[in-house]
Protein backbone atom coordinates (compact mmCIF):
# COMPACT_ATOMS: atom_id res chain seq x y z
CA UNK A 1 0.00 0.00 0.00
CA UNK A 2 1.32 3.52 -0.77
CA UNK A 3 1.91 5.89 1.69
CA UNK A 4 2.93 9.86 1.99
CA UNK A 5 4.67 8.90 4.63
CA UNK A 6 7.40 6.21 5.13
CA UNK A 7 9.47 6.20 7.65
CA UNK A 8 12.86 4.87 5.63
CA UNK A 9 12.72 8.18 3.83
CA UNK A 10 13.68 10.00 7.23
CA UNK A 11 17.17 7.88 6.54
CA UNK A 12 17.11 10.05 3.00
CA UNK A 13 16.86 13.03 4.45
CA UNK A 14 20.95 14.05 3.58
CA UNK A 15 19.49 13.25 0.45
CA UNK A 16 17.87 16.52 -0.60
CA UNK A 17 21.47 18.02 -1.89
CA UNK A 18 20.82 15.91 -4.82
CA UNK A 19 18.63 18.48 -6.15
CA UNK A 20 20.28 21.55 -4.83
CA UNK A 21 23.41 20.67 -3.29
CA UNK A 22 24.31 24.16 -1.75
CA UNK A 23 21.08 25.06 -0.34
CA UNK A 24 21.35 21.91 1.20
CA UNK A 25 24.17 22.28 2.57
CA UNK A 26 24.04 25.62 4.12
CA UNK A 27 20.98 24.53 5.28
CA UNK A 28 22.56 21.30 7.37
CA UNK A 29 25.82 23.65 8.75
CA UNK A 30 23.00 25.84 10.40
CA UNK A 31 20.46 22.78 11.57
CA UNK A 32 23.90 21.33 12.58
CA UNK A 33 25.21 24.65 14.66
CA UNK A 34 21.54 25.33 15.74
CA UNK A 35 21.65 21.99 17.73
CA UNK A 36 25.16 22.29 19.55
CA UNK A 37 26.10 23.09 23.16
CA UNK A 38 25.28 26.90 23.31
CA UNK A 39 23.75 29.04 25.91
CA UNK A 40 20.88 25.79 25.61
CA UNK A 41 22.09 23.00 26.22
CA UNK A 42 21.58 20.34 23.70
CA UNK A 43 19.17 18.71 26.04
CA UNK A 44 17.24 21.80 26.29
CA UNK A 45 17.11 22.00 22.39
CA UNK A 46 16.48 18.60 21.64
CA UNK A 47 13.16 18.50 24.32
CA UNK A 48 12.08 21.95 22.13
CA UNK A 49 12.77 19.98 19.08
CA UNK A 50 10.24 17.42 20.26
CA UNK A 51 7.51 19.53 21.24
CA UNK A 52 7.69 21.69 18.24
CA UNK A 53 7.62 18.58 16.20
CA UNK A 54 4.44 17.69 17.70
CA UNK A 55 3.18 21.42 17.07
CA UNK A 56 3.55 20.86 13.54
CA UNK A 57 3.02 17.14 13.34
CA UNK A 58 5.98 15.83 11.45
CA UNK A 59 6.13 12.24 11.96
CA UNK A 60 9.77 12.28 11.01
CA UNK A 61 10.63 14.48 14.16
CA UNK A 62 8.53 13.36 16.25
CA UNK A 63 10.78 9.91 15.49
CA UNK A 64 14.43 11.71 15.34
CA UNK A 65 13.03 13.72 18.67
CA UNK A 66 12.31 11.10 20.80
CA UNK A 67 15.43 9.08 20.03
CA UNK A 68 17.35 11.99 20.49
CA UNK A 69 15.91 12.84 23.90
CA UNK A 70 15.80 9.24 24.95
CA UNK A 71 19.53 9.65 24.24
CA UNK A 72 20.24 12.58 25.77
CA UNK A 73 18.67 11.10 29.42
CA UNK A 74 15.27 12.46 29.26
CA UNK A 75 12.74 10.28 31.10
CA UNK A 76 9.56 9.87 29.87
CA UNK A 77 7.85 12.76 32.31
CA UNK A 78 10.01 14.87 30.81
CA UNK A 79 9.05 14.49 27.16
CA UNK A 80 4.92 14.64 27.88
CA UNK A 81 5.67 17.52 29.80
CA UNK A 82 7.06 19.12 27.16
CA UNK A 83 4.62 17.78 24.71
CA UNK A 84 2.29 19.67 27.05
CA UNK A 85 3.69 22.65 26.65
CA UNK A 86 3.28 22.43 22.78
CA UNK A 87 -0.55 21.75 23.14
CA UNK A 88 -1.08 24.63 25.82
CA UNK A 89 0.35 27.02 23.43
CA UNK A 90 -1.81 25.77 20.69
CA UNK A 91 -5.03 25.61 22.54
CA UNK A 92 -3.89 29.08 24.02
CA UNK A 93 -3.51 30.59 20.56
CA UNK A 94 -6.77 29.13 20.00
CA UNK A 95 -8.56 30.82 22.89
CA UNK A 96 -6.78 34.11 22.55
CA UNK A 97 -8.44 34.49 19.21
CA UNK A 98 -11.65 34.31 21.20
CA UNK A 99 -11.01 37.47 22.49
CA UNK A 100 -11.36 38.69 18.99
CA UNK A 101 -14.47 36.63 18.49
CA UNK A 102 -15.73 38.31 21.63
CA UNK A 103 -15.29 41.76 20.72
CA UNK A 104 -17.40 40.92 17.18
CA UNK A 105 -19.83 39.72 18.87
CA UNK A 106 -19.99 42.69 21.36
CA UNK A 107 -19.67 45.15 18.09
CA UNK A 108 -22.79 43.49 16.86
CA UNK A 109 -24.82 42.98 19.31
CA UNK A 110 -27.48 45.61 20.43
CA UNK B 1 12.27 -12.44 37.51
CA UNK B 2 13.18 -13.18 34.13
CA UNK B 3 15.17 -16.38 33.33
CA UNK B 4 18.58 -16.65 31.47
CA UNK B 5 18.36 -17.49 28.13
CA UNK B 6 20.43 -21.07 28.93
CA UNK B 7 17.63 -21.76 31.28
CA UNK B 8 14.92 -21.08 29.67
CA UNK B 9 16.86 -23.23 26.28
CA UNK B 10 16.52 -20.27 23.78
CA UNK B 11 18.48 -20.52 20.39
CA UNK B 12 20.52 -17.36 21.17
CA UNK B 13 21.89 -19.06 24.07
CA UNK B 14 24.12 -21.14 21.30
CA UNK B 15 26.82 -18.79 20.59
CA UNK B 16 26.85 -20.46 16.58
CA UNK B 17 23.36 -19.39 16.50
CA UNK B 18 23.97 -15.65 17.43
CA UNK B 19 27.38 -15.19 15.08
CA UNK B 20 24.92 -16.22 12.53
CA UNK B 21 22.71 -13.74 13.05
CA UNK B 22 25.57 -11.28 13.50
CA UNK B 23 27.06 -12.03 10.58
CA UNK B 24 24.39 -12.15 8.07
CA UNK B 25 24.22 -9.36 5.47
CA UNK B 26 21.39 -6.43 7.04
CA UNK B 27 18.43 -5.62 5.34
CA UNK B 28 19.82 -2.27 4.42
CA UNK B 29 22.78 -3.79 2.10
CA UNK B 30 25.51 -3.74 5.00
CA UNK B 31 27.76 -6.99 4.26
CA UNK B 32 28.88 -9.60 6.83
CA UNK B 33 32.69 -7.99 6.66
CA UNK B 34 31.32 -4.24 7.40
CA UNK B 35 33.30 -4.04 10.32
CA UNK B 36 36.39 -5.46 8.81
CA UNK B 37 36.38 -3.40 5.99
CA UNK B 38 35.76 -0.20 7.87
CA UNK B 39 38.62 -1.10 9.57
CA UNK B 40 40.80 -1.28 6.56
CA UNK B 41 39.18 2.13 5.73
CA UNK B 42 40.38 3.36 8.95
CA UNK B 43 44.07 1.91 8.73
CA UNK B 44 43.11 -0.38 11.78
CA UNK B 45 43.01 -3.73 9.92
CA UNK B 46 44.13 -6.54 11.42
CA UNK B 47 43.08 -4.79 14.46
CA UNK B 48 46.40 -5.29 16.71
CA UNK B 49 46.71 -4.52 20.28
CA UNK B 50 48.94 -1.58 21.66
CA UNK B 51 50.73 -2.37 25.15
CA UNK B 52 47.97 -5.07 27.81
CA UNK B 53 47.79 -2.65 30.64
CA UNK B 54 44.84 -4.42 31.71
CA UNK B 55 43.62 -7.27 33.04
CA UNK B 56 39.86 -7.64 33.21
CA UNK B 57 39.32 -11.20 34.94
CA UNK B 58 35.38 -12.61 34.84
CA UNK B 59 34.84 -14.88 38.14
CA UNK B 60 31.58 -16.38 37.07
CA UNK B 61 28.01 -15.71 35.32
CA UNK B 62 26.15 -16.23 38.26
CA UNK B 63 24.72 -13.37 39.69
CA UNK B 64 21.28 -12.04 41.98
CA UNK B 65 20.06 -10.21 38.85
CA UNK B 66 18.84 -11.33 35.55
CA UNK B 67 18.93 -7.96 33.06
CA UNK B 68 17.08 -7.87 30.35
CA UNK B 69 20.46 -6.41 28.00
CA UNK B 70 23.06 -8.55 30.12
CA UNK B 71 25.90 -9.97 27.63
CA UNK B 72 26.72 -12.35 29.72
CA UNK B 73 23.61 -14.26 30.53
CA UNK B 74 24.33 -13.84 33.69
CA UNK B 75 21.57 -15.14 36.62
CA UNK B 76 21.07 -16.90 39.77
CA UNK B 77 20.62 -19.94 37.87
CA UNK B 78 24.26 -19.48 36.20
CA UNK B 79 26.41 -21.76 38.32
CA UNK B 80 29.85 -21.04 36.25
CA UNK B 81 32.28 -19.46 38.42
CA UNK B 82 36.29 -19.20 38.41
CA UNK B 83 37.88 -22.09 41.01
CA UNK B 84 40.90 -20.61 43.42
CA UNK B 85 42.99 -22.37 41.07
CA UNK B 86 42.21 -20.56 38.01
CA UNK B 87 42.49 -17.61 40.50
CA UNK B 88 46.09 -18.78 41.33
CA UNK B 89 47.09 -18.89 37.38
CA UNK B 90 45.80 -15.39 37.34
CA UNK B 91 47.77 -14.29 40.30
CA UNK B 92 50.99 -15.65 39.04
CA UNK B 93 50.19 -13.87 36.05
CA UNK B 94 49.71 -10.17 38.09
CA UNK B 95 52.86 -11.08 39.24
CA UNK B 96 55.08 -11.30 36.60
CA UNK B 97 53.62 -8.44 34.49
CA UNK B 98 52.56 -4.81 34.68
CA UNK B 99 49.48 -4.21 34.72
CA UNK B 100 48.18 -1.13 35.94
CA UNK B 101 44.87 -1.87 36.39
CA UNK B 102 42.76 -5.45 37.54
CA UNK B 103 39.19 -4.83 36.67
CA UNK B 104 36.73 -7.81 38.25
CA UNK B 105 33.71 -8.37 36.73
CA UNK B 106 30.60 -10.79 36.15
CA UNK B 107 27.91 -12.05 36.64
CA UNK B 108 27.97 -10.04 40.32
CA UNK B 109 31.74 -10.82 41.07
CA UNK B 110 30.97 -10.87 44.92
CA UNK B 111 28.77 -14.08 44.94
CA UNK B 112 32.19 -16.09 44.38
CA UNK B 113 33.25 -17.49 47.50
CA UNK B 114 36.36 -16.97 46.68
CA UNK B 115 36.06 -13.42 45.71
CA UNK B 116 37.26 -11.98 48.77
CA UNK B 117 40.58 -14.37 49.35
CA UNK B 118 41.44 -12.94 45.74
CA UNK B 119 41.59 -9.14 46.39
CA UNK B 120 43.20 -9.94 49.34
CA UNK B 121 45.83 -11.69 47.22
CA UNK B 122 46.00 -9.14 44.37
CA UNK B 123 46.37 -6.41 46.66
CA UNK B 124 49.06 -8.59 48.51
CA UNK B 125 51.19 -8.82 45.24
CA UNK B 126 51.01 -4.71 44.79
CA UNK B 127 49.70 -2.00 46.73
CA UNK B 128 49.06 0.68 44.14
CA UNK B 129 47.71 -1.35 41.26
CA UNK B 130 44.58 -0.34 40.85
CA UNK B 131 41.47 -2.53 41.53
CA UNK B 132 38.33 -2.05 39.89
CA UNK B 133 35.60 -4.25 40.76
CA UNK B 134 31.94 -3.92 39.00
CA UNK B 135 29.62 -4.17 41.36
CA UNK B 136 25.43 -4.47 40.79
CA UNK B 137 24.81 -2.27 43.45
CA UNK B 138 21.78 -4.74 44.86
CA UNK B 139 24.03 -7.68 45.78
CA UNK B 140 24.91 -5.21 48.99
CA UNK B 141 21.73 -5.34 50.42
CA UNK B 142 20.90 -9.14 49.25
CA UNK B 143 21.95 -10.50 52.50
CA UNK B 144 23.63 -9.38 56.01
CA UNK B 145 26.46 -11.58 54.26
CA UNK B 146 27.32 -8.72 51.98
CA UNK B 147 26.18 -5.57 54.19
CA UNK B 148 30.08 -5.26 54.75
CA UNK B 149 31.02 -4.98 51.26
CA UNK B 150 32.01 -0.96 51.45
CA UNK B 151 33.98 -1.59 54.16
CA UNK B 152 35.96 -4.18 52.58
CA UNK B 153 36.11 -2.21 49.78
CA UNK B 154 37.74 0.51 51.09
CA UNK B 155 40.30 -1.47 53.42
CA UNK B 156 41.73 -2.78 49.99
CA UNK B 157 41.46 0.46 47.81
CA UNK B 158 39.18 -0.64 45.60
CA UNK B 159 37.05 1.40 42.97
CA UNK B 160 33.86 0.09 42.61
CA UNK B 161 32.03 0.95 39.29
CA UNK B 162 28.81 0.18 39.35
CA UNK B 163 24.97 0.36 37.05
CA UNK B 164 22.74 2.33 36.81
CA UNK B 165 21.08 3.03 33.68
CA UNK B 166 19.01 5.69 34.81
CA UNK B 167 17.51 7.89 37.92
CA UNK B 168 14.04 7.31 37.79
CA UNK B 169 12.68 3.69 39.26
CA UNK B 170 10.80 3.14 35.57
CA UNK B 171 13.62 3.18 33.59
CA UNK B 172 15.80 1.43 35.92
CA UNK B 173 14.06 -1.24 36.79
CA UNK B 174 12.55 -1.88 33.15
CA UNK B 175 15.95 -3.36 32.36
CA UNK B 176 17.05 -4.21 35.56
CA UNK B 177 14.10 -5.83 37.23
CA UNK B 178 11.47 -4.65 39.24
CA UNK B 179 12.75 -3.24 42.70
CA UNK B 180 16.29 -2.41 41.64
CA UNK B 181 16.04 1.31 41.80
CA UNK B 182 15.40 0.82 45.33
CA UNK B 183 18.04 -1.32 46.21
CA UNK B 184 20.50 0.35 44.45
CA UNK B 185 19.85 3.53 45.89
CA UNK B 186 20.30 2.29 49.23
CA UNK B 187 23.27 0.73 48.58
CA UNK B 188 24.85 3.82 47.29
CA UNK B 189 23.73 5.71 50.72
CA UNK B 190 25.65 2.89 52.14
CA UNK B 191 29.13 2.97 49.80
CA UNK B 192 28.78 6.73 50.35
CA UNK B 193 28.68 6.58 53.71
CA UNK B 194 32.28 4.96 54.03
CA UNK B 195 33.79 7.77 52.14
CA UNK B 196 32.47 6.50 48.33
CA UNK B 197 32.14 9.07 45.76
CA UNK B 198 33.06 11.90 48.18
CA UNK B 199 35.97 14.75 47.79
CA UNK B 200 38.98 13.98 49.02
CA UNK B 201 38.08 10.51 50.11
CA UNK B 202 40.36 9.10 47.79
CA UNK B 203 37.53 6.64 47.26
CA UNK B 204 36.34 6.14 43.71
CA UNK B 205 32.87 5.45 42.89
CA UNK B 206 31.88 5.29 39.36
CA UNK B 207 28.38 4.51 37.98
CA UNK B 208 27.90 3.56 34.28
CA UNK B 209 24.79 4.69 32.43
CA UNK B 210 23.77 1.92 29.87
CA UNK B 211 20.66 2.81 27.33
CA UNK B 212 17.34 0.67 28.40
CA UNK B 213 16.08 0.29 24.95
CA UNK B 214 16.98 0.30 21.44
CA UNK B 215 19.08 3.65 21.87
CA UNK B 216 22.66 4.96 21.83
CA UNK B 217 24.18 6.75 25.01
CA UNK B 218 23.83 10.36 24.74
CA UNK B 219 26.97 12.62 25.62
CA UNK B 220 28.92 11.24 28.56
CA UNK B 221 29.65 14.90 29.87
CA UNK B 222 26.06 15.95 29.72
CA UNK B 223 24.52 12.83 31.11
CA UNK B 224 27.10 12.53 33.96
CA UNK B 225 26.01 16.45 34.75
CA UNK B 226 22.61 15.52 34.71
CA UNK B 227 22.88 12.35 36.75
CA UNK B 228 24.99 13.89 39.35
CA UNK B 229 21.81 16.80 40.11
CA UNK B 230 19.16 13.97 40.02
CA UNK B 231 20.99 11.85 42.49
CA UNK B 232 22.03 14.81 44.81
CA UNK B 233 18.43 15.54 44.95
CA UNK B 234 16.19 14.24 46.19
CA UNK B 235 18.50 10.89 46.93
CA UNK B 236 21.67 12.97 48.83
CA UNK B 237 23.99 10.01 46.54
CA UNK B 238 27.11 11.36 45.49
CA UNK B 239 29.57 9.40 42.66
CA UNK B 240 32.82 10.47 41.08
CA UNK B 241 32.38 9.57 37.33
CA UNK B 242 29.57 8.51 34.82
CA UNK B 243 30.54 6.10 32.28
CA UNK B 244 28.57 5.72 29.38
CA UNK B 245 28.52 2.38 27.85
CA UNK B 246 26.77 1.39 24.40
CA UNK B 247 24.68 -2.17 24.36
CA UNK B 248 26.33 -4.64 22.15
CA UNK B 249 23.82 -6.55 20.34
CA UNK B 250 24.99 -10.25 21.29
CA UNK B 251 22.83 -12.57 24.39
CA UNK B 252 19.46 -11.14 26.24
CA UNK B 253 20.52 -7.69 24.06
CA UNK B 254 20.34 -9.53 21.09
CA UNK B 255 17.15 -11.36 22.16
CA UNK B 256 15.72 -7.89 23.30
CA UNK B 257 16.38 -6.35 19.57
CA UNK B 258 14.89 -9.52 17.82
CA UNK B 259 12.15 -9.84 19.73
CA UNK B 260 10.81 -6.38 19.98
CA UNK B 261 11.39 -6.13 16.05
CA UNK B 262 14.69 -3.46 16.55
CA UNK B 263 17.86 -5.50 15.49
CA UNK B 264 17.97 -4.42 12.13
CA UNK B 265 16.93 -0.45 12.62
CA UNK B 266 19.32 -0.55 15.83
CA UNK B 267 22.57 -2.48 13.18
CA UNK B 268 21.97 0.20 11.01
CA UNK B 269 22.19 3.11 13.66
CA UNK B 270 25.71 1.22 15.34
CA UNK B 271 26.93 1.45 12.02
CA UNK B 272 26.07 4.80 10.28
CA UNK B 273 27.70 6.44 13.38
CA UNK B 274 31.25 4.51 13.34
CA UNK B 275 33.86 6.51 14.31
CA UNK B 276 37.54 5.87 13.36
CA UNK B 277 38.29 8.36 16.12
CA UNK B 278 36.64 5.66 18.89
CA UNK B 279 37.69 2.59 16.50
CA UNK B 280 41.11 3.46 17.38
CA UNK B 281 40.79 3.54 20.86
CA UNK B 282 39.20 0.24 21.42
CA UNK B 283 39.59 -1.16 25.09
CA UNK B 284 40.42 -4.75 23.44
CA UNK B 285 43.63 -2.85 22.32
CA UNK B 286 45.15 -2.92 25.62
CA UNK B 287 43.08 -5.36 28.02
CA UNK B 288 43.03 -9.17 28.08
CA UNK B 289 39.93 -10.67 28.76
CA UNK B 290 39.73 -13.75 31.33
CA UNK B 291 36.98 -16.06 31.49
CA UNK B 292 35.72 -18.37 34.20
CA UNK B 293 37.29 -21.61 33.22
CA UNK B 294 40.68 -19.82 32.43
CA UNK B 295 40.86 -18.89 28.79
CA UNK B 296 41.92 -15.66 27.05
CA UNK B 297 39.63 -13.21 25.50
CA UNK B 298 39.94 -10.10 23.50
CA UNK B 299 37.00 -8.30 25.47
CA UNK B 300 34.12 -9.66 27.60
CA UNK B 301 32.00 -9.63 24.65
CA UNK B 302 34.11 -12.11 23.01
CA UNK B 303 34.60 -13.99 25.81
CA UNK B 304 30.60 -14.46 25.74
CA UNK B 305 30.95 -15.25 22.06
CA UNK B 306 33.54 -18.15 22.52
CA UNK B 307 35.79 -16.22 20.42
CA UNK B 308 39.44 -16.88 21.89
CA UNK B 309 42.30 -15.17 21.69
CA UNK B 310 43.92 -15.92 18.33
CA UNK B 311 47.02 -17.29 19.59
CA UNK B 312 48.58 -20.80 20.44
CA UNK B 313 48.52 -20.37 24.27
CA UNK B 314 44.85 -19.51 24.86
CA UNK B 315 44.94 -19.98 28.22
CA UNK B 316 45.59 -18.07 31.59
CA UNK B 317 48.10 -20.86 32.87
CA UNK B 318 50.05 -20.67 29.73
CA UNK B 319 50.42 -16.74 29.50
CA UNK B 320 52.54 -15.50 27.01
CA UNK B 321 52.96 -11.48 27.08
CA UNK B 322 54.78 -11.84 23.54
CA UNK B 323 52.43 -13.80 21.71
CA UNK B 324 49.07 -11.77 23.50
CA UNK B 325 50.81 -8.70 22.05
CA UNK B 326 51.61 -9.75 18.14
CA UNK B 327 48.10 -11.59 18.38
CA UNK B 328 45.14 -10.36 15.72
CA UNK B 329 42.80 -9.47 17.83
CA UNK B 330 38.99 -10.76 16.54
CA UNK B 331 36.09 -8.85 15.46
CA UNK B 332 32.45 -9.50 14.13
CA UNK B 333 30.08 -6.98 14.04
CA UNK B 334 29.16 -6.52 17.31
CA UNK B 335 32.10 -4.48 17.30
CA UNK B 336 30.10 -1.51 15.65
CA UNK B 337 29.16 -1.38 19.24
CA UNK B 338 32.46 0.17 20.76
CA UNK B 339 32.82 2.04 17.74
CA UNK B 340 29.62 4.08 17.30
CA UNK B 341 29.56 7.96 18.05
CA UNK B 342 31.51 8.91 21.15
CA UNK B 343 32.71 5.09 21.44
CA UNK B 344 32.18 2.74 23.94
CA UNK B 345 34.45 0.71 26.37
CA UNK B 346 34.46 -0.50 30.18
CA UNK B 347 35.63 2.76 31.30
CA UNK B 348 32.97 4.86 28.75
CA UNK B 349 33.35 6.73 25.75
CA UNK B 350 36.74 6.64 24.02
CA UNK B 351 36.84 9.99 21.85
Amino acid sequence: MKNYYNPEDLKKFGNIGEFQKNLADKFFDYYGETFKEGALTAREKSLIALAVAHTIQCPYCIDAYTADTMEKGCDEQQMMEAVHVAAAIRSGATLVHSVQMMNKYKELSM
Amino acid sequence: MIKSLKARKSELADVGYEIQILSAKTPTGFESNAFATKLRESHLYPLKPVKIDTLQINVGKMCNQTCKHCHVDAGPDRKEIMTRETMQHCLDVIKGHSFTTIDLTGGAPEMNPDFRWFVEEIRKIDKKINIIVRCNLTIIVANPSYYDLPDFFKQHNIEVTSSLPHFTVMRTDSQRGEGVFEKSIKALRMLNAVGYGKDDSGLILNLVYNPSGAFLPGSQKSLQQEFKKKLKDPYHIVFNQLFCITNLPISRFLDYLLVSGNFDDYMEKLISSYNPIAAEGVMCRNTISVGWSGYLYDCDFNQMLEMKVETSDQHISKWNTETLTQREIQTNQHCFGCTSGAGSSCGGATS
